[in-house]
């Protein structure tokens, strides 16, 4: 019999029923909630008069919709304030751990770096939450995806989920990555590589030399836009690493149960005989920084490198799409990238938000200044993260740059509170999406590394930063 | 877009049939299907009329006539024809949400993202997966043929127009939630013991789940 990968045994380990013609009912360790998603689910079990079967396994937090501005008042825009508000009396009324704006607060943030954060996610759970780059947490060799509101309440009553068993692709990234070259750029550079739907209906399991080189956050990163390659997942087997970075947190397994989960953490990862469905090897060596010049990730090309040209492109339906992105983008074929100028940047979202992005950044932009026209944020993850920078002094580091400090939450990475860019306003941003639209109407958005952000921020115009010295030291 | 009256339905006929629009676009994500200003309701309903808000409209609220879904010979259309990955991006459910308040029942592209495919179906939404040829073939017919139709045959599993016939696809079980508007909840609760069971586990093998609250934090 063949071995197992590191997702055949997380599959196999949750599965509760399973029945020919149908799909598996699977169970759900971890139900993490927001308010955008969740509003119309808790409606669903209050019609029906159902309970939420495990509150001990669900948590919720605000963060797309709060502002990043002052807290203490009332939130402004109406509609806002009635979707928080629905998710307060939600979580009271169905008895649900939340961290909020004013509940909890120093616990809150984007949903993707509190679960890690806290504890909540852990090596071989199964986690699923109202929202796609829940594939962050397979960073911690965990089976976790996105899914859309009618499973949220369908968890919520169950604990459990029906899902046809996906198939699973290996992507190895072998050889030591450049200096200057990103967790942000391995996966822009895989993603440039297999297309938006190259993954569809596909588990990711990252493995080689430069993907366990990463570090936890890094590898979140990576997992994080898996839903950019249409994975439904991506996941990292568990190391030493990802063993010491859950220890201690706040809901982390404790004595005799932390040795209990060690055990069977160390289990977790793919048998040397396993066969994988699909398999892809890039070379780390070859990957260089990149900048996204179009409106899907996949258009992605390397810094050194030029808009491309959609005459030289040969199918009918891709060139067009290439010359749709280029309009919408204000871009001209040919244009070296280094020449593109940005008004905005955004350092931020579940993708670059935590600790190592932000002093990344920190060393960079030290004692230099934003380029004029150009206005820059930086919004922190988590509140934990906002008040560990602020220890650090960092938020100081980042104002006398001329960048502005947030309060944490999705903020810019896709525009539902106030922090929205204008039409026409051309940003580099470190978040996951440049759809069009996706930071405001008519907005422009360049996917980049932290440090490539925090460059152009300085120069105004994207740079390649394997010519600058990063580690100044603070 | 507002209001669809296209025969369509599923049930003792098991058909539907209806005049196709075509959005000749790759890649359209659930951002520009319903765009994140729509998303603060707490209600299921509501999101119809902001169906490709961005693509729909002009910067100063007139309509944008070089939108091909506001030609007013799609004006009626209940099946949807696209490009591949069609609904990638966010897993935002106002998207088919709103498909279906714009009375759109059948979408047909080339390929789905994962999550928006799902959550068709859990809207009364069939989407079809065709061949890129057949997806070229359509649209050819749809633009040389004002008022094109077809006829989706749920049980058959086939595709009927002019000059077009094929069959697909499609998950047994998904079809018969179609088919039988089944409620995936009451299906899954009658499952009550087995959840049970498993949970049982916690108990003596998989203690380390369960969040346990470190005091000192
Ligand atoms: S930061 Fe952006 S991508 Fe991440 S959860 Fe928030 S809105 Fe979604």
């Amino acid at each position: 019999m063949a071995g197992k990968t590191l997702f055949d045994k997380i599959w196999e380990s949750h599965l509760v029923h399973e029945e020919e013609g149908k799909p598996s009912l699977l169970y759900i360790d971890l139900h993490l909630v927001h308010e955008v998603t969740s509003p119309q689910a808790f409606e669903g079990l209050r019609i029906t008069g159902r309970e939420v079967r495990r509150p001990d396994l669900t948590f919720a937090t605000m963060d797309h919709n709060v502002p990043t501005t002052d807290r203490s008042g009332p939130i402004s825009d109406p509609i806002s304030a009635k979707q928080i508000e629905a998710l307060r009396q939600n979580c009271k009324d169905f008895g649900i751990t939340l961290f909020g704006i004013r509940i909890n607060s120093q616990s809150q943030g984007i949903v993707h770096v509190i679960g890690p954060e806290l504890g909540l996610t852990k090596p071989g759970m199964t986690i699923v939450c109202g929202d796609s780059h829940t594939s962050t947490h397979g960073a911690f060799g965990a089976l976790a995806f996105g899914i859309g509101t009618s499973e949220v309440e369908h968890v919520l009553a169950t604990q459990c989920l029906r899902q046809n068993r996906p198939k699973v692709f290996e992507i190895r990234v072998d050889g030591e990555r450049q200096y200057g070259v990103t967790a942000k750029d391995i996966i822009l550079g895989i993603i440039g590589h297999i297309g938006t739907a190259g993954a569809t209906g596909t588990v990711v399991e990252y493995r080689g030399e430069a993907i366990e080189a990463l570090s936890m956050e890094e590898r979140m990163t990576v997992c994080n836009m898996s839903i950019e390659g249409g994975a439904r997942a991506g996941m990292i087997a568990p190391d030493q690493k990802t063993f010491e970075y859950v220890k201690d947190r706040r809901y982390a397994p404790k004595n005799s149960n932390y040795k209990e989960a060690l055990e069977h953490w160390e289990t977790l990862h793919t048998d040397p005989d396993a066969v994988f469905d699909k398999s892809l090897t890039l070379d780390a060596r070859k990957i260089a920084p990149q900048v996204s010049w179009g409106t899907n990730p996949g258009m992605v090309t390397d810094v050194t490198s030029k808009v491309p040209d959609p005459n030289e492109c040969e199918d009918t339906g891709r060139k067009k799409s290439m010359e749709q992105a280029l309009e919408y983008m204000g871009l001209k074929a040919n244009t070296p990238i280094t020449d593109i100028h940005v008004d905005r940047v955004f350092i931020g979202s579940c993708t670059n938000s935590r600790m190592e992005d932000l002093l990344a950044v920190a060393k960079m932009v030290k004692g230099r200044k934003v380029a004029d026209g150009v206005s820059a944020m930086v919004v922190p993850g988590s509140q934990l993260v906002k008040k560990k920078a602020e220890e650090m002094e960092l938020h100081r580091i980042f104002t006398e740059a001329g960048f502005e400090w947030r309060e944490s939450g999705c903020s810019m990475c896709l525009g539902m509170n106030p922090d929205i860019l204008a039409p026409g306003e051309r940003c580099a941003s470190t978040s996951n999406r440049n759809f069009e639209g996706r930071q405001g109407k008519g907005g422009r958005t360049h996917l980049v590394s932290p440090i490539m952000a925090a460059a152009a921020a300085l120069e105004g115009h994207f740079v390649d930063v394997r010519g600058w010295e990063i580690e100044k030291g603070i | 877009m507002g209001n669809r009256k296209g025969d369509l339905r599923y049930g003792e006929t098991s058909k539907g049939i209806g005049k196709v629009a075509a959005l000749d676009r790759m890649n359209v994500d659930t951002d520009q299907i319903i765009p994140k200003q729509f998303l603060k309701r707490i209600e299921r309903t509501g999101f119809g009329e902001f169906l490709f808000f961005d693509w729909k409209y002009n910067d100063d609220g007139t309509l944008n006539e070089d939108f091909e879904l506001n030609l007013p010979r799609y004006a009626d259309a209940c099946i949807l024809l696209s490009r591949e990955n069609f609904g990638s991006g966010s897993s935002r459910e106002h998207a088919p949400w709103a498909i279906r308040e714009a009375g759109f029942r059948i979408i047909l592209a080339p390929s789905f993202a994962d999550i928006f495919y799902n959550n068709c179906f859990k809207n009364s939404i069939l989407p079809i997966v065709i061949s890129k040829d057949r997806t070229d073939e359509l649209f050819r017919l749809v633009w040389e043929n004002e008022g094109y139709s077809l006829e989706v045959d749920l049980v058959k599993r086939s595709v009927t127009g002019e000059e077009i016939n094929f069959s697909f696809e499609i998950d047994d079980f998904k079809r018969k939630v179609l088919l039988e508007g089944l409620d995936d909840i009451s299906q899954t609760l009658e499952l009550k013991d087995s959840i049970g069971k498993y949970e049982k586990l916690f108990v003596d093998k998989r203690k380390w789940v369960l969040p346990e609250e470190r005091e000192s934090l």
